[in-house]
């Protein structure tokens, strides 16, 4: 496959904004492959911290002095800035939250304790993140709920005759990952989304893995809720966000309760404020959503497009290296069909944390665990997995060093 | 990358992963005990005979799965158990697990070191009536080990 320049990124330049990757262990270049977990930070967004605490840092909405204003109408500007990455109608979808998994908290507590109730389902897949497994099954043991999960194929893909059996007219909500964090899958959301408009449930996806590496645009899926984190795209910890659409955050109450969402108290009671303010209670995560919207600018910068088949290139590069020995069992779609930029793997006679522990010697950083999908680890018949995950700045060579790596686990275990 | 690395992998610790010694199961065993490192998947069953005094350990078997950490940890155990007397296995701490390893042990990586021994010590408690719990978790056990 030839491939326009203009179509391929330039690591080389990228890897200058991420200081973080000229660290060395014991003189061995620091390879990071554990960017599902979390990415790294390149300095346009550090800068933007900076500024903030720098030049304006003030509390929002509550000053009227010149320093708050600045901060709030940056605060405020940020949202813009991710509806429009996202695309969004505008900072009344967005709420600014800690990470996905208060997103997803957010709607199971403000939508689903009142909504739900014995004969409802919530369907979810097989491959969901604990971030919504574990709270719709609380929120189903509250309410009476019945949680159903749509079953995934040997090689890693949503069965989806078997979610348009479990998707019927008692369905209330469907939450599913965008792309799986441990799979590589990237599921057919928008067609999950319209089953469940089908049977007049709402849909919630889950972008943690989906938004940080390819173009995505929630109207065209028509998602009710999306969520995803900062620090998973470039950005800052401590930041997340709930897209919903502005019809259904207007018609629920709000999550948390406190200073800035709300418009008027008595000693009676209280009236909301607007969206989104109404679900961002308390001082909010000030730094982190202006870095966030840093963060869309400088990936926007390189382009999604390219991101995305960088991210794939990689993954394929792997699954190809990979192939080459019979001892490494791979986990998701088959080589050659696209995927999100990670791919999970056992070496046959090496634990996945000794494994990742031996890398150290290598310093090739890698996430081994259950990826925070433990019944996707039964299901596949192992306790743990090591994973490695790619991003911007990472180059064909690193994935050669994990290879060497591996190599090395082996003989040692020999 | 600090400790940790292939360091942890002496020989003493890839021969009693490959060739665990008292691994299987005792019938007639006085206590059973399972626990698991929940975070990792390593889980660990212990099956323990005491004397007719109950104070000295007699015999151990183990059966597990997971790392090459926690295993050889359960595998040095169970030959080192045999003639302690229970209030020896009650003082054993972190730093005498780390000693029978004989490596250096990355600070993420106790967990899996120290499931076998608390496993032990909380076999004898439950079956001394001290303790009640269904299984051992090492995440609830170690809150000052860092996740
Ligand atoms: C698919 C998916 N959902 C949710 C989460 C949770 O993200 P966070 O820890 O930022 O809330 C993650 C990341 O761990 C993820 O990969």
């Amino acid at each position: 496959m030839t491939v326009r320049e203009s179509e391929v990124l330039d690591v080389e330049r990228i890897r200058e904004d991420f200081p973080v990757l000229e660290r060395e262990f014991d003189g061995t270049p620091l390879v990071y492959l554990d960017n599902a977990a979390t990415t790294q930070t390149p300095t346009q967004v550090i800068d933007a911290i900076r500024d903030y605490y720098l030049e304006y840092n003030a509390n929002v909405h509550r000053g009227l002095h010149q320093l708050s204003q600045e901060a709030s109408i940056a605060y405020e500007q940020a949202h813009d800035r991710v509806a429009e990455f996202i695309g969004a109608a505008g900072r009344e979808e967005i709420v600014f939250t800690k990470n996905t998994t208060e997103s997803e908290n957010l709607v199971a507590y403000a939508w689903g304790l009142r909504e739900l109730g014995p004969g409802d389902t919530v369907v979810l897949t097989e491959m969901e993140h604990h971030a919504s497994l574990v709270t719709w099954q609380q929120i189903g043991e509250r309410t009476g709920a019945d949680v159903e999960y749509i079953r995934i194929d040997e090689d890693g893909h949503l069965d989806m005759d078997h979610a348009r059996e479990v998707i019927d007219d008692d369905t209330a909500m469907l939450s599913a990952l965008h792309v799986s964090n441990t799979l590589g899958t990237i599921n057919p959301v928008a067609d999950l989304v319209d089953l469940a408009h089908d049977h007049d449930a709402l849909a919630f996806i889950d972008g943690a893995q989906a938004v940080p590496n390819r173009p995505v645009d929630v109207e065209a899926i028509d998602a009710d809720f999306y969520a995803f984190s900062g620090h998973k795209m470039a950005g800052p910890t401590g930041i997340g966000v709930l897209y919903g659409k502005q019809h259904l955050l207007d018609s629920m109450e709000p999550f948390l309760y406190g200073g800035d969402m709300i418009e008027k108290v008595t000693f009676e009671g209280s009236r909301w404020n607007e969206l989104p303010w109404k679900f961002e209670a308390g001082t909010p995560p000030i730094a982190q959503g202006i870095a966030l919207a840093e963060a869309c600018d400088y990936l926007e910068d390189i382009g999604m497009d390219r991101v995305a088949r960088h991210e794939n290139e990689l993954a394929q590069y792997t699954l190809e290296r990979f192939a080459e020995f019979d001892d490494i069992e791979v986990f998701g779609p088959p080589a050659g069909e696209e995927r999100g930029g990670l791919v999970s793997f056992n070496l046959e006679s090496v634990h996945a944390h000794d494994l990742s522990s031996i890398f150290n010697d290598y310093a090739v950083a890698i996430r081994a665990g259950d990826h925070c999908t433990q019944p996707l680890h039964d299901k596949l018949g192992v306790a743990a997995t090591a994973r490695a995950s790619f991003y911007v700045y990472n180059t064909r060579e690193e994935i050669d060093v994990l290879v060497e790596a591996i190599d090395d686990a082996r003989d040692l275990f020999a | 990358m600090g400790i940790g690395g292939s360091d942890m992998y002496r020989q003493q610790i890839l021969d009693h992963y490959k060739n665990p010694r008292h691994y299987g199961e005792i019938e007639d065993a006085t206590f059973t005990h399972v626990g698991e490192n929940p975070m990792c998947g390593d889980t660990i069953e212990m099956d323990v005979v005491l004397d007719d005094d109950e104070e000295t350990i007699e015999a151990v078997a183990f059966r597990g799965d997971g790392c090459a950490i926690s295993q050889a940890s359960a595998s040095m155990l169970s030959e080192r158990l045999p003639g302690t007397s229970i209030e020896e296995l009650r003082e054993m701490d972190r730093d005498d697990i780390i000693d029978m390893l004989g490596v250096e042990i990355s600070p993420m990586r106790v967990k899996c070191a120290v499931l076998a021994e608390k496993v032990a010590q909380d076999g004898v408690e439950i079956y001394l009536g001290e303790k009640d719990l269904d299984r051992t978790k090492t995440e609830d056990d170690d809150p000052d080990v860092p996740e």
